[in-house]
C-alpha cells in the first residue's frame, strides 16, 4: 500500500469520482486556474476543463445555493468553500435549503451534494478565519457532517459523500493535509455514519475526530509509556452519529475523555457525554472529561492562540484526572 | 498643491512601500505569521484619497490594510508591533496584519471576510446621518468583493437612505487568481454602482494627484447632500495576493508592464521634472523613512508578547 498525504487522498478521490460519474463537477473560489487554495484540485482545470471545474466569483451565498439547485436537477456538485469560515456567509443555503429540500417537499427532491471546506485553527489567521464550527452544522437533521482524520478515511469517506444522495458537509482540517497514511489502490468506500476504533486499550476511552484524533493518538502513545492504555475512538462522522463503538469501549474502560477542537460549551463533548450517561450510566466510574478550545475567540499572536487550542499535554492531564 | 504637501505624499507612499518590503522579510523569517497581503503598487490609492478627507471622516477597509493604517497616521511602531503579535500592537497582538485599527483616528479596521465591512461602513454612515453631522465614510474594497451579497445590499441601502459613504473600489485587476473578466459579469466595475443610482467615476490609481482630486470631488458631493458616491480606482498589486502565492494566473510581462507605472516612480519623476524638489531632498526623505522603520522594527521586536490572561480580556465589555 502506498503512503500518501491526506491532500493526495482527497485529490485522488475527487479525480476518480469525476472519471466515474459525468454528473460530478467542482465549483468554488480558486478551484480551477489557481489549483485550489490548498492545492487539492491542482491540475484538474487542465484535465477536466472549465465545464467541470468551475472558478466562481467570491459569492458564497450563490455557491451554496446554486449547488443545491444543480443537485436538485440531477447533477452531483462538489462545491468548495475556501474555508469553513466563509460557509457562514452561505449558512442559509446550507441549513435552510441543502438540509431541508428532501424533507419539506415530502421526499420529492434530492440534494446529492458535497460541500467541501477546510477548517480549524492554529495558523495565526485571527478570530474570523480560525473557526471549528463543526457542531453548529451537525446540529441540523438533513445534513450529513463528515470530518476525517487519516488519508485512508479521507479518501473512502469523500467517495461515500459523493455517492450518497444526501447533502454532505465535508470538513477537512487544514493542518491534516500533510499527514501521511496508507491508502490502498482501488475502489473502496468508508461508509458515512460509522465510528472507528483507531487504537485499542482498556483503561480509558478517548473519543475524538479530525485533528483532535491525531492529538488523542499521540497522547495515547505517551500514556502507554506510563502504563495507561487508552482506547481511541474516531467519530469520523458527526451526523449521523455512531455511538456504538464509543459505548462498547466505555463498557470496558468505564471512563471517557472527549477531545474536540471547537469550543467546549455546547460542543461535541457535551453531546457525547450526554449520550454516554443516558445509555451507559451503569458503567460510569468517573466524571467524563472534555478537552476543547478555550472560551475565547482565537487571537493572532502565536503563543496566545496555541494556549487556547487542544494539545497532547491537555489530553494527558484530563486522562490522569480520572484514571 | 504646495511643495510640503507633495513631499509629504512622497514620504507616505515610500513609507508604505518600505514597510511592506520589511514585512515581507519579517514574514520569511517567521516573525510575522498568518496571512500577509502586501499593498505594493497600490500606495497612491490610500495616500491620494485619505489625504482628501476631513478629520471627522471615517475609514474602513479589507485585510490589505497596512497602507491605510500608515496613511491615517497610526504610529508605525504600534502597527509593526501588531504585525509581530506583540502586546504593544494597535490591536494588542490579537488582530495581526489583517486587523489593524485606530479608532481614535476613526480608522475602523481591516476586515478579513470579503465584503463584510461594506455593511459596517453602511452603519457608520447611518450613524453620522442620524446625528446630523457632515462626516462621511471612506470604504475601501477590492474588485473581487463586488461580487458578494454584502456589496450589493450595502450599495442599495446606502442609495435608499442617501447615506454619506464613499465607496472606493481598488480595482487591482484580480481577486486572488481570478481576473476581473473571469469573476465579474461586467468588467466595467463602476457600472455596478449605476444599478443603485450611485454616481461613479473611474480614476487612474497610479496617479496620486488624480486619486486625490477625484476623492475631494466625491466627498464634497456627499457633503452637498448628493448621497453616496462611488470611485473605481484602477491599480495593480505588484506582488502576490498573499505570501506564498504561486502566481500561475498572470504573466511576468503583464507585471512588468504595470511596474512601469509604479506610482512612486511616477510621483518621483513628476517632482524632479517640475523641479518641485531635488534628488537630494527625496533621498533625505528615503533615509528618514528608513530610520523610522528601523525604530519600528526594533520597538516591535523588543516588545513583550501578550500576557497569557489576555486570551480572556476584551471578549465582553462587561465581564
Ligand atoms: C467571504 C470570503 N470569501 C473568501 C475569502 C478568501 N479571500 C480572501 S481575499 C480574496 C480575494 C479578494 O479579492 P479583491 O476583493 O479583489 O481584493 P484584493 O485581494 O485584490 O485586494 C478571497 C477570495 C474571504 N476572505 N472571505
Ligand atoms: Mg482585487
Amino acid at each position: 500500500m502506498a503512503r500518501i498525504t491526506m491532500r493526495q487522498a482527497l485529490t485522488d478521490a475527487l479525480r476518480e469520482e469525476m472519471h466515474r460519474d459525468e454528473r460530478v463537477f467542482i465549483m468554488g473560489e480558486e478551484v480551477g486556474v489557481w489549483g485550489g487554495t490548498y492545492a487539492v484540485t491542482r491540475g484538474f482545470y487542465d484535465e477536466f476543463g472549465p465545464r467541470r471545474v468551475r472558478d466562481t466569483p467570491i459569492s458564497e451565498m450563490v455557491i451554496g445555493g446554486a449547488a443545491v439547485g444543480a443537485a436538485m436537477a440531477g447533477l452531483r456538485p462538489i462545491a468548495e468553500f475556501m474555508t469553513i469560515n466563509f460557509a457562514f456567509v452561505a449558512f442559509d443555503a446550507i441549513v435552510n435549503h441543502a438540509a431541508k429540500m428532501h424533507y419539506m417537499f415530502g421526499g420529492q427532491m434530492r440534494v446529492p451534494l458535497v460541500l467541501r471546506a477546510p477548517g480549524g485553527g492554529g495558523r495565526q489567521l485571527g478570530a474570523t478565519h480560525s473557526h471549528t464550527p463543526d457542531v453548529i452544522f451537525a446540529h441540523f437533521p438533513g445534513l450529513k457532517v463528515v470530518s476525517p482524520s487519516t488519508p485512508y478515511d479521507a479518501k473512502g469517506l469523500l467517495r461515500a459523500a459523493i455517492r450518497t444522495d444526501d447533502p454532505v458537509l465535508f470538513i477537512e482540517h487544514a493542518t491534516l493535509y500533510q499527514v501521511r497514511g496508507e491508502v490502498p489502490e482501488g475502489d473502496y468506500v468508508v461508509p458515512i455514519g460509522v465510528s472507528d476504533v483507531k487504537r485499542e486499550g482498556s483503561d480509558v476511552t478517548i473519543v475524538a475526530y479530525a485533528q483532535g484524533l491525531q492529538v488523542a493518538l499521540e497522547a495515547a502513545e505517551k500514556l502507554a509509556k506510563e502504563g495507561i492504555e487508552a482506547e481511541v475512538v474516531d467519530l469520523r462522522t458527526l451526523r449521523p452519529l455512531d455511538m456504538a463503538p464509543v459505548l462498547k469501549s466505555f463498557q470496558k474502560t468505564f471512563k471517557a475523555v472527549i477531545v474536540e477542537e471547537g469550543h467546549r460549551s455546547y460542543g461535541i463533548g457535551a453531546e457525547i457525554a450526554a449520550r454516554i450517561q443516558e445509555e451507559g450510566f451503569d458503567y460510569m466510574d468517573a466524571p467524563i472529561k472534555r478537552v476543547a478550545q478555550e472560551e475565547a475567540p482565537l487571537p493572532y499572536s502565536r503563543e496566545l492562540e496555541q494556549s487556547a487550542l487542544i494539545n497532547v499535554d491537555k489530553v494527558i492531564a484530563a486522562v490522569k484526572e480520572i484514571v | 498643491m504646495d511643495k510640503a504637501t507633495i513631499l509629504d505624499w512622497y514620504r507616505q507612499m515610500t513609507l508604505i512601500r518600505r514597510f511592506e518590503q520589511r514585512s515581507s522579510e519579517l514574514y520569511q523569517l517567521g516573525k510575522i505569521g498568518g496571512f500577509l497581503h502586501l499593498y505594493i503598487g497600490q500606495e497612491a490609492v490610500a495616500v491620494g484619497s485619505i489625504n482628501a478627507k476631513q478629520e471627522t471622516d471615517h475609514v474602513i477597509t479589507a485585510y490589505r490594510d497596512h497602507g491605510h493604517a500608515l496613511t491615517i497616521g497610526s504610529d508605525t511602531k504600534l502597527i509593526m508591533a501588531e504585525m509581530l503579535g506583540k502586546a504593544t500592537g494597535v490591536s494588542k497582538g490579537k488582530g495581526g496584519s489583517m486587523h489593524l485599527a485606530d479608532v481614535e483616528r476613526r480608522f475602523w479596521g481591516g476586515h478579513a471576510v470579503v465584503g463584510a465591512h461594506l455593511s459596517l461602513a453602511t452603519g457608520l454612515a447611518l450613524a453620522e446621518q442620524y446625528n446630523g453631522t457632515d462626516a462621511a465614510v471612506l470604504c475601501y474594497f477590492g474588485d473581487g468583493a463586488t461580487n458578494i451579497g454584502y456589496f450589493h445590499e450595502s450599495l442599495n441601502l446606502s442609495g435608499v437612505w442617501d447615506l454619506p459613504v464613499l465607496w472606493i473600489c481598488e480595482n487591482n485587476q484580480y481577486g486572488m487568481g481570478t481576473a476581473v473578466d473571469r469573476h465579474s459579469a461586467t468588467s466595467n466595475i463602476m457600472q455596478k454602482a449605476s444599478g443603485y443610482n450611485i454616481p461613479a467615476a473611474q480614476v487612474d490609481g497610479m496617479d496620486v494627484f488624480a486619486v486625490h482630486e477625484a476623492t475631494q470631488k466625491a466627498l464634497s458631493a456627499i457633503r452637498d447632500g448628493k448621497g453616496p458616491q462611488f470611485l473605481e480606482i484602477m491599480t495593480y498589486r505588484f506582488e502576490g495576493h498573499s505570501m506564498g502565492d504561486p502566481l500561475r494566473y498572470r504573466t511576468k510581462e503583464e507585471v512588468e508592464k504595470w511596474r512601469e507605472d509604479d506610482p512612486i516612480g511616477i510621483l518621483e519623476r513628476h517632482i524632479l521634472k517640475e523641479k518641485i524638489a531635488g534628488k537630494d531632498e527625496l533621498d533625505a526623505i528615503d533615509t528618514a523613512v528608513e530610520t523610522e522603520l528601523n525604530a519600528a522594527v526594533e520597538f516591535a521586536e523588543a516588545s513583550p508578547l501578550p500576557a497569557p490572561e489576555e486570551l480572556f480580556t476584551d471578549i465582553y465589555v462587561e465581564n
